[in-house]
């Protein structure tokens, strides 16, 4: 059966069965969850998907090994470069390219711009998920500033596609290097202004502390992973245990906290755009000279066999898995989408919790809901 | 002792709440440091990047001659059917017969600015435009042909 939840309003046991969702605000997009409620108390939480599936998956057997790299974008469309930076890699680990090392750096030097992008987002959606609304225009403010960047030298703002097999499409604009500058020196000034407007925050402190804790066992059982999974205390950055691209050269920390509740998750995340900025900023002073992208075949085939790769995506580990059988077009693909994991721990982390820890906590998953239905 | 900590938690809520008037001040007094756009207001001076992918355009001369040669490499390159391109023979003076473009036809509604058309071009005959403004009343508006009509093959383009 497909839901345990058989009928909506009030059960046998007096319980009041709602929806949230699948049209709801705090829920950032389609996602459906069957709530049952015992007075204000969550007994169970059901999520329902679906709605936004649209067999990306099954799309990609058609495609070839240039062309299904783009339409990865469309699953996590707020991290969409390190999708395609896992799929890239994929392909490459098939056809046995070197990637240029200039390709190397810029390919990081935009995952980790997306990185911060994302979690930017998700700050201001979070305040705003528990009352706060101003955060949100902050967090657009340097957001929009990554987006120009994206927009000026890869074409588009979201759904960029600009890793190809063998390097990236284009080289960096010539202005890449002062806008990266003027951002970072953005964020120097405003990420005090974030602690203060929210961090410090007794109300937001008071709705985040102590809500929605899971442990570290609970959190690997449940397969999590992400900075959603390392406020448990779980080392689970695949940059720093299986490093790809430059990973291995740059220096940075893996934040882990042990408290494994909401405001941890969220100190993890905001630790991250600092780690992030690191990486950027070690890298744009060092962009080596040479080829943006390696050459290779007009047509790609790749070799008959299996391929996995993994990149650690703003919301977890993403894994892109191929079977091929020699073809022009892959036999297989199977994504490992980092959401998926991280909402099937939401029914554990919210029972015996008010309601309105139930919107605190899932906003602190960082829920991206294409990334779950594909 | 639980009277003081009720106390000691109103006014540490009432201080960050300050904290956050405070700097809702700060900006209601920094006009310049507003960074919203008025966009349908500001059209005429909203000044793309080039590399802004918001269709597929095909370059013409002046002498209306574009560089298409009809090889269809975007049309196979493309990965939702966005482009097809209908062929025709050109007598050319010495009697031969010559394959060339009757009609590039694109659907602007199955595009997904992906650019891997621009990057199989092997001649550079089309290339992303910067227009992004794409709302129209009817979806048939959307399918267009690209080559203009009359125009011809650049010369020296194989």
């Amino acid at each position: 059966m497909y839901s345990t939840t058989e009928h909506i309003g009030v059960n046998e046991l007096g319980d009041m069965i709602i929806n949230v969702g699948p049209q709801h605000p705090a829920t950032h997009g389609v996602l459906h969850l069957v709530i049952t409620l015992n007075g204000e108390t969550v007994k169970k939480v059901e999520p329902h998907l679906g709605y936004i599936h649209r067999s990306i998956e099954k799309m990609c057997e058609s495609l070839s090994y240039r062309q299904f790299i783009y339409s990865t974008s469309r699953m996590d469309y707020l991290s969409s470069h390190i999708n395609n930076h896992g799929c890239a890699l994929a392909v490459e680990k098939g056809l046995q390219v070197e990637i240029p090392a200039r390709a190397e750096v810029i390919r990081v030097l935009m995952g980790e711009l997306t990185r911060v992008a994302s979690h930017i987002l998700w700050w201001g959606a979070l305040a705003m998920d528990i009352g706060a609304f101003t955060p949100f225009f902050h967090a657009f403010r340097e957001r929009e500033m990554i987006n120009e960047i994206m927009e000026e030298t890869c074409g588009a703002r979201l759904t960029m596609n600009y890793m190809v097999p063998g390097g990236v499409m284009f080289d960096l604009h010539p202005n890449f290097h002062k806008r990266v500058k003027a951002l970072l020196q953005q964020f120097k000034d405003k990420l005090d202004e974030y602690d203060e407007l929210v961090t410090y925050n007794t109300i937001f402190i008071n709705r985040t502390k102590g809500v929605g804790f899971i442990s570290a066992e609970d959190a690997i059982s449940y397969g999590m992973s992400g900075p959603s999974a390392r406020a448990s205390g779980v080392s689970c950055d695949i940059r720093k245990i299986y490093p790809y691209g430059m990973y291995d050269k740059v220096q940075f920390d893996e934040v882990l906290l042990q408290e494994g509740d909401t405001y941890a998750r969220y100190l993890v995340r905001m630790q991250e755009i600092r780690q992030s900025l690191s990486i950027i900023e070690q890298l744009i002073d060092n962009i080596p000279e040479g080829d943006f992208q390696a050459k290779t075949k007009a047509v790609l085939k790749l070799p008959k066999g299996e391929y996995y790769s993994r990149v650690e995506t703003a919301r977890g580990e993403f894994g892109v898995y191929i079977v091929s059988e020699g073809g022009m077009t892959p036999y297989r693909i199977k994504f490992r989408s980092p959401g998926f994991s991280n909402l099937s721990a939401l029914d554990h982390m919210t029972r015996g919790s008010k309601i309105g820890d139930l919107v605190a906590t899932m906003g602190s998953l960082d829920l991206v809901i294409p990334d779950i239905d594909r | 002792m639980f009277i003081v900590d009720y106390i000691k938690s109103i006014y540490g809520a009432m201080k960050s709440m300050g904290t956050g008037m405070k700097r809702t001040a700060y900006y209601f007094t920094h006009h310049k440091e507003i960074i919203t756009e008025q966009y349908p207001d500001n059209r005429d001076t909203l000044v793309l990047p080039e590399r802004f992918r918001g269709e597929v355009v095909m370059t013409h001369t002046e002498q209306n001659e574009h560089r298409c040669t009809g090889c269809t490499a975007c049309e196979l390159a493309c990965p939702n059917g966005t482009i097809k391109i209908v062929t025709k023979f050109d007598i050319s003076p010495e009697g031969k017969k010559k394959k060339a473009v009757d009609k590039f036809i694109y659907h602007l509604e199955l595009c997904t600015m992906c650019n891997l058309c621009i990057e199989a071009c092997p001649t550079n005959a089309i290339k992303m435009a910067q227009s992004f403004e794409h709302s129209v009343f009817d979806r048939s508006q959307l399918t267009k042909v690209l080559n203009q009509p009359g125009s011809k093959l650049e010369e020296g383009v194989e």
